[in-house]
């Protein structure tokens, strides 16, 4: 008998210690993910607290959802604490004391959408486009990009200007899709990957998944990064490459393809412009653009009838060496002889370029001969016939298995557009694209470039725009420019400095509105996106471009409007603040439109939907812009009667349709039995949240490869509405679109690019991707700022909003910079000193931590880590005020001065891509280290006060 | 190991308070009833002043009660249980002594071993803990035995008042064995690394094969139980300065003390002197026994 | 009788395999675990000065992370999540003075009756790898349950029941089962990438393992494909010879 228990009751076996059947949920809701751009299907565990009111208990993933397949990452598991946030705000707020002070006094919706009305009502009648609306990471695109047509303001864009715009728009132009998340190795037969320049990624559940699929089935790895963490520590080798070099390292692989004959001639000869002519006339107007017939189609060379023949006729085969006398006596060879030209030569051998990527020459012949081998000596056949858009009939599909991968490491860097294509390249010499085991896109893609829309800025008072604000260029004639060459939007993008920006450039709207070039605004209208702290370069510059007077006193900006759903610092920063609720309080739609959630194999679309009621005066940022729409009478918001047409988002989701039977929404349209194509059902909402949240269809067995081109495939998009009509094309390893702007920089054409940008078009724009140095670097004395800055995503972290929860900033409080041990020893740093890391553009202290598994020249950090004293409802200790930085401190969104008086955005001079990683730096010791990192930009208060001093949410039901 | 005021005190205090039972019990000290209060007051108060500091330790102090249960397997449980017995025993002890005058030899004798297995239970806490190398000696229980000997009869040439007797002369050569105990725990620490337990950072991970192991990350940036708990790390300048105070206190003090009031001048002062300054000393070394102490978890958490 | 020895040991051992060779650091199953045990077994697992200056809190399960490095090649880095090892010979079950910890018999798992914890501590003391932690709210220990309100909670499907670490873990480095079953895919997991244990010398025979990084490729470029050599000797004839053969068989 134990001690501790009545005399005479026998001791309880361990089972009865305890329930091992708890209950778990009074009601388990399915919706999507919001803690990041992946968007994963998760289960939301519900309970009911003393009082008897729904409270949410415990987030799963969704095991039948086609993202995430059941697992969820830390921060989807940490939204629970994002939910219950003391940072959330509760209220619409207007500014009372001065901008970035945080003084606001809370004021009803009625008001607040009162006041947006009349202030955006006025722009509209005035001059729309002194409206700048810009949004962040929001998966409801979509809506904001119609919304903003509707009002007629060219300044529009989403956030992927300063994120990976250079990815969507290398790999569009060159094969009508992109890594980011709009395609996936094929993880279940690949036998080799290769992954560049990536921490996290949106598709981060997806990758993870993936790689364990690799390493269940023993596929070799390999990261390429100057940073071994994460993926990269998994891989089975890590290539630590200079950070900007990744362009050189490429093609030095291609080089030694080319070299060994190891490239796929007959996908080469099918598939891509490999055979097409290119005119060979330097100092003509049509040097380096396509042999053309009358009809406008592009030709090749026929082996067979040794004729030039239109390059889609199904009998020919084309040369790819030779050189041709076009029918009109000009000279034209076939892209693949230019490429061999270009890329054979010495200047390109792994042994000239290993230096300077930081790359042993034999690493680099060793990993092309694997790429070599694994894409030919083990290729994959599937026995499943198939037929190609030309009608010839394959009998099997011959698949390349290796893959790559690569984000932001090549995007965030202003030769990234040229170096992601050199990566496809790479994979298309390999025939690796959208065979088995290779490179597979996921639907809406593929899509040729001249299927998207072209940019458009035609405005006019009180009028919707001329049509969609964004889009892609084939020329200089689809620029955005006037006559005066300057650029019609406020961000220039499709301006001469940025011509194909495909996504805008978010991150210059301050900079560029505050100096009134190319004109100033009269309302900023932002979403989702701190532009007053981490999502700028220039931090503390752009916070003082907010606060800027002019002589009478006025702000610059006249008028800031934010929607956020917490306490950012941002908020601050704004006149009126519309409050959002949480993820797990509204509706969304993840939509086809937009960024949906298909995989390879399917088509997927998804949603969100209130499992919970806010439990404070806030609204979903859609439904209140729909609102404001009905308020602005913006045309599709309003009905001819004048009245709304969308009672809220909820309703906008089933029932606007974009193209006639083509909503935001694919699954149960019409009755509930028509998928992709069909009218609008008021009750499509229910059948999603009946299906878990989402919708998958999967596309036929015969059409699941080689979609570009097959047949099958296309008819099948068409079918669900992803296009009107097929649209096969062929990948363009020779890029036209840039070569007409080379020509123009040449002289050539009736849009002529202003003399100071003629030299860095002429460098950049290579038809053939080409590496040149980051623009930074190039303007820079590297003795002085010899090493490289960068920062990489936590996984358990996202951005600045996950500061505020209570998990996720015990795992990440503070960051230090993680210094190469050789440069720590010779700046005499140990672990926990504080360092002066110096830029061209600033300077800032910050706690070092020493480190072995880097690139020896580069620095890098967490990102997005440091915290403005008062943001987030954090207590003025924080670590994260204190010992956390941003390295955006020392980025300038200008690069150094030239001396011609003129400064270039610190972006990729052919997308406008931010330049994140292009950073220089020195690194001295601080011999009397401050007590909090530098600079210290001050404390904003909190509108919703700070958070509790202790927490156990659960105690409601356990 | 955090050195928690309360278990300096727990060790320190109930060491004493059975050191002083056992002398009693094995018939030291004067024999008068009022001595018998006396004696049986202060060793009461030495020992549950120790155990209150104990509880103190206690996150749920309400519940040390279910202490008593475990007398099976945990060394805590057994010291709970036979610090009960003990007392009882002295208690049954003292108040014979204190009603009738006698001194009961065979109960004192009992009192006196339960004593020492009281503290031999103690130390055993400490001692059988393999995560910590530093502890886990035979050389433990004959530190903590030996010093609460000496602290035991220290207390007891106090309570004496000066008078001449042998217990004070017991007081010096216990003291003086205790201190080479002692240093010879120290020598052995010195040689006991966490690796030598089969705790370095190669073995707590088992990446050792691979190459040498080094923290990079920790689990979160900000502290925790176990880093609180178990990762104390004390500057070796502190603890050099805190060894010669643990020495100059608990052992050249009292014993200079000792020898003077042995030898030439039995004021009741030295003794009480001795006391307070060993006393002193023995916190000293108490917060080294625990500061030192390196846990097999900091391989895991490891400075590198 | 029911208390802190030691049950005897029964066939059954329920446990966790550990990938270290793909485990990415994520610390997603911490972050599922920390959520799952705050609404779940006993008390809250509770967080102190969540939004100050010294922001922690109660894990169950932590992920480190060590850089390793080999002789003459690129330093390593390899991510560890550690929890609770579910020992057979459990120091932390024989040291509770109150009967609180204790090893089940049925299958292995070490558990703390919250009820009967006096938070004394010594059973985190007596832990080599740092598996329980204080709450600092409830004064009572915590540490891993293997889940045991999931792995047999006739509340969830049958697919659901395993720990909520294992469920979430995207790199799929995580595994639960019986590793008293020679038979079970977690034991032979173990035995083909030879599993081990974590400070064999502490005698604790911990129950969970861990699977060893696979060895990295070097830095040795010696070693090229075998095929390398015949790519390597295909000499363009003209510009490029080969690119007329290759042509010539789409003819
Ligand atoms: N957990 C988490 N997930 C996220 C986010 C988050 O904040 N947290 N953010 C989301 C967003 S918005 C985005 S855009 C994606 C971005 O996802 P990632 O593309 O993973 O972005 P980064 O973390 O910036 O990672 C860039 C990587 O490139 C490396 N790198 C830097 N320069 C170079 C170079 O020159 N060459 C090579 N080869 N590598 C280089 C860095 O070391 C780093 O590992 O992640 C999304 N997913
Ligand atoms: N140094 C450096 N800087 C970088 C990068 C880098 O790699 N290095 N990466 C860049 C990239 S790729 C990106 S995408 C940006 C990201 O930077 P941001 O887009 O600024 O990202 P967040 O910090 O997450 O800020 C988003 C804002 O949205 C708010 N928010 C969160 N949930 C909701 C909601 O439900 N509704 C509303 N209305 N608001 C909400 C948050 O509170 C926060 O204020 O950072 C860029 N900045
Ligand atoms: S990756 Fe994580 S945060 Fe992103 S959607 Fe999936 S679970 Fe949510
Ligand atoms: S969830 Fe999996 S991959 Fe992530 S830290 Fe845990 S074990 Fe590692
Ligand atoms: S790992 Fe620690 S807590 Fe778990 S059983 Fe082993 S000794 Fe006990
Ligand atoms: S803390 Fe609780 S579980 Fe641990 S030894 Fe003490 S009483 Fe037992
Ligand atoms: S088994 Fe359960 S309690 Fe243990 S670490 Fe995993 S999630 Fe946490
Ligand atoms: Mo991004």
């Amino acid at each position: 008998m134990s001690l501790d228990e009545p005399p005479g009751q026998q001791p309880a076996p361990s089972t009865a210690r305890l329930d091992p059947s708890p209950k778990v949920a009074d009601e388990i809701a399915k919706t999507t993910c919001y803690m990041c751009a992946c968007r994963c299907g998760i289960d939301v565990f519900l309970r009911k607290d003393a009082d008897g009111t729904k409270k949410v208990s415990y987030i799963q993933g969704n095991r039948d959802h086609p993202k995430n397949r059941g697992v969820l990452c830390a921060k989807g598991s940490a939204g629970i604490m994002q939910h219950y946030s003391p940072a959330r705000l509760r209220k619409p707020l207007l500014r009372t004391g001065p901008r970035g002070s945080g003084e606001f006094k809370e004021i009803s919706w009625d008001e607040a959408l009162s006041i947006a009305t009349k202030w955006l009502g006025e722009v509209r009648s005035r001059d729309p486009k002194r409206l700048a609306f810009f949004t962040g990471r929001d998966q409801s695109q979509s809506l904001t990009s119609w919304w903003a047509q509707q009002f007629g303001t060219p300044n529009y864009a989403a956030h992927g200007g300063f994120c990976s715009v250079n990815m969507a728009a290398a790999g569009i132009y060159t094969m009508g899709g992109a890594f980011w998340e709009f395609g996936t190795p094929d993880w279940e037969r690949t036998k080799m990957f290769m992954i560049f320049g990536v921490a996290e990624d949106h598709d981060s559940n997806p990758i993870k998944l993936g790689l364990s699929r690799l390493k269940e089935r023993g596929v070799k790895i390999v990261g390429v990064n100057p940073v071994r963490t994460g993926y990269n520590a998994v891989a089975d080798e890590w290539v630590g490459i200079t950070p900007g070099t990744d362009g050189l390292f490429v093609i030095a692989l291609i080089h030694e393809l080319l070299r060994t004959g190891s490239v796929d001639i007959a996908y080469l000869a099918r598939y891509t412009n490999a055979g097409w002519l290119v005119i060979d006339a330097p100092g003509t107007a049509e040097n380096g653009l396509f042999a053309r017939d009358e009809e406008g189609r592009t030709l090749i060379f026929d082996r067979k009838s040794h004729t030039v023949r239109p390059s889609d006729d199904v009998d020919a085969v084309p040369e790819f060496d030779t050189e041709v006398e076009l029918p009109d006596g000009r000279k034209a060879r076939p892209v693949f002889r230019i490429m061999a030209e270009t890329y054979l030569d010495p200047a390109n051998a792994p042994d000239r370029v290993a230096k300077r990527c930081g790359i042993d020459a034999g690493t680099i012949r060793r990993l092309a001969a694997e790429l070599a081998s694994t894409a030919f000596e083990e290729e994959i056949v599937v026995e499943q016939p198939w037929t190609d858009w030309l009608g010839r009939r394959h009998e099997t599909m011959i698949g390349r298995p290796v893959s790559f991968h690569a984000m932001r490491g090549i995007s965030a860097h202003s030769n990234g557009f040229q170096t992601c294509r050199a990566i496809h390249l790479l994979q298309i010499l390999l025939g690796s694209v959208e065979c088995p085991g290779g490179f597979r896109f996921k639907p809406p893609y593929p899509k040729p470039v001249d299927a998207h829309p072209k940019p458009h800025a035609g405005c006019k008072p009180d009028s919707p725009l001329d049509g969609p604000h964004l889009g892609y260029v084939l020329g200089p004639e689809d620029l955005l420019i006037d006559e005066e060459n300057q650029a019609l939007r406020i961000d220039k993008a499709y301006s001469w400095d940025a011509p194909l920006a495909a996504h805008g450039l978010m991150h210059m709207v301050i900079s560029n509105a505050v100096a009134a070039d190319p004109y100033p605004v009269d309302v900023l209208f932002l979403y989702m996106a701190n532009m007053a702290w981490n999502s700028s370069m220039n931090t503390g510059g752009v916070m003082e471009m907010l606060t800027r007077t002019d002589e009478n006193g006025e702000y610059v900006i006249p008028k800031i409007i934010y929607s956020d759903a917490y306490s950012s610092e941002t908020v601050a920063f704004a006149d009126l603040v519309l409050p959002d609720t949480t993820y797990l309080e509204r509706h969304d739609c993840i939509s086809l439109l937009d960024r949906p959630i298909s995989e390879p194999d399917s088509l997927a679309d998804a949603i969100r939907w209130p499992v919970i009621e806010p439990d404070r005066d806030v609204r979903g940022f859609q439904s209140a812009l729909i609102d404001l729409g009905a308020r602005l009478g913006l045309p599709g918001f309003v009905t001819e009667d004048g009245t709304a047409t969308y009672r809220d988002y909820a309703d906008y989701i089933a029932n606007h349709e974009r193209r006639p039977g083509v909503g935001p929404l694919a699954g149960w349209r019409g009755n509930g039995d028509s998928h992709g194509r069909g009218p609008a059902n008021p009750e499509q909402v229910d059948r999603y949240r009946e299906n878990g949240g989402f919708f998958e269809t999967h596309i036929p067995e015969e059409a699941q490869f080689f979609k570009p081109w097959n047949a099958a495939y296309q008819d099948w998009a068409v079918e669900m509405g992803l296009y009107d009509k097929p649209a096969p094309y062929l990948f363009q390893l020779y890029s036209e679109p840039l070569q007409k702007f080379r020509l123009a920089a040449e002289g050539f054409g009736d849009r002529q690019p202003p003399e100071h940008a003629r030299e860095r078009i002429a460098t950049c724009f290579t038809p053939l991707p080409q590496w040149y140095a980051p623009l930074e670097e190039a303007a820079l004395d590297t003795d002085e700022f010899p090493l490289h800055a960068i920062t990489q995503r936590p996984a358990a972290m996202y951005h600045s909003w996950g500061s505020q929860n209570a998990w996720l900033r015990q795992i990440h409080g503070e960051n230090p910079l993680y210094v190469p041990e050789s440069v720590a020893d010779s700046a005499g740093l140990a672990d926990g000193d504080w360092a002066w890391v110096i830029s061209h553009h600033g300077r800032i202290c910050v706690p070092i931590r020493r480190m072995a598994a880097v690139n020896g020249k580069t620095l890098w950090t967490w990102n997005a880590i440091g915290k403005r004293k008062g943001a987030w409802a954090l207590q003025p200790d924080a670590p994260e005020a204190k010992r956390g930085f941003l390295l955006n401190h020392l980025i300038h969104e200008l690069l150094p001065p030239k001396g011609d008086g003129l400064r270039w955005s610190n972006s990729d001079p052919i997308t406008g891509q931010a330049a994140w990683f292009d950073l220089r730096v020195r690194i001295e010791k601080a011999d009397a280290p401050p007590d909090v990192s530098q600079p210290d930009t001050g404390t904003q208060k909190s509108p919703v006060g700070t958070g509790p001093d202790a927490l156990a949410y659960g105690k409601a039901w356990t | 190991m955090h050195p928690a005021v309360s278990l300096l005190l727990f060790t320190t205090l109930s060491g004493a308070g059975f050191g002083l039972i056992a002398w009693t019990g094995l018939g030291f000290g004067p024999t008068g009833t009022w001595f018998a209060w006396l004696d049986a007051f202060v060793a009461g108060l030495l020992v549950t002043a120790g155990l209150s500091a104990s509880a103190m330790h206690l996150r749920r102090p309400d519940r040390a009660w279910r202490a008593f249960s475990q007398w099976r397997s945990s060394w805590l449980s057994r010291e709970a249980v036979l610090a009960a017995a003990t007392s009882a025993v002295f208690g049954a002890y003292a108040l014979i002594w204190i009603f009738t005058g006698a001194r009961l030899l065979p109960l004192g004798i009992i009192a006196a071993l339960l004593s020492a297995i009281t503290v031999y239970a103690t130390s055993m806490i400490y001692t059988q803990l393999r995560t910590v190398p530093r502890w886990a000696t035979p050389l433990t229980p004959a530190v903590f035995l030996a010093f609460a000997a000496a602290g035991g009869a220290l207390v007891l040439s106090v309570l004496e008042g000066g008078r001449s007797s042998p217990i004070a002369a017991i007081a010096l050569v216990a003291l003086v064995l205790a201190w080479i105990v002692k240093v010879a725990w120290w020598q052995r620490a010195m040689k006991t690394t966490r690796a030598s337990a089969g705790a370095s950072p190669e073995q707590a991970t088992g990446l050792g094969n691979i190459g040498a192991v080094s923290r990079f990350e920790l689990p979160h940036t900000g502290s925790n139980y176990l880093l609180r708990e178990m990762v104390f790390q004390v500057a070796r300048r502190r603890a050099r300065a805190v060894t010669r105070l643990a020495v100059l206190f608990g052992a050249l003090v009292p014993a200079v003390l000792l020898l003077i009031f042995l030898s030439f001048a039995p004021s009741p002062a030295l003794p009480v002197l001795a006391l307070v300054s060993h006393f002193a000393g023995l916190l000293c070394e108490r917060w080294l026994f625990f500061a030192e102490a390196e846990h097999a978890v900091g391989a895991y958490y490891g400075a590198r | 009788m029911d208390m802190t020895s030691l049950p005897q040991p029964g066939a059954k051992k329920l446990g966790l395999v550990i990938d270290l060779d793909i485990c990415v650091g994520c610390h997603a199953c911490a972050v599922a675990c920390k959520e799952w045990n705050t609404s779940a077994y006993g008390a809250p697992l509770s967080d102190q000065d969540p939004y100050g200056g010294q922001p922690e809190g109660t894990w169950l399960n932590r992920i480190h992370s060590y850089e390793v490095k080999p002789e003459g090649e690129p330093a390593q880095l390899v991510h560890f999540p550690r929890s609770c090892l579910h020992c057979e010979d459990a120091p932390c079950v024989t040291v509770c003075p109150t009967g609180a910890s204790y090893k089940r018999g049925e299958d292995g798992i070490v558990l703390v009756d919250e009820s009967m914890c006096m938070g004394c501590g010594l059973c985190a003391w007596a832990c080599p790898y740092g598996a329980r932690e204080m709450d600092m709210a409830e004064g009572v220990m915590k540490k891993c349950t293997l889940c045991v309100d999931r792995i047999y909670n006739e509340n969830l499907p049958e697919e659901d029941r395993e720990p909520a670490c294992v469920r979430t873990c995207p790199a799929k480095a995580r595994h639960f089962g019986d590793l008293g079953d020679p038979d079970s895919a977690v034991s032979r997991m173990v035995a083909e990438r030879d599993g081990y244990d974590l400070m064999p010398d502490q005698a604790t025979k911990p129950v969970n393992k861990y699977l060893p990084p696979r060895p990295k490729t070097g830095c040795d470029n010696g070693a090229a494909p075998d095929n390398l050599a015949q790519l390597a000797t295909v000499e363009p004839s003209g510009l490029l010879g080969w690119v007329d053969k290759a042509l010539a068989m789409l003819e």
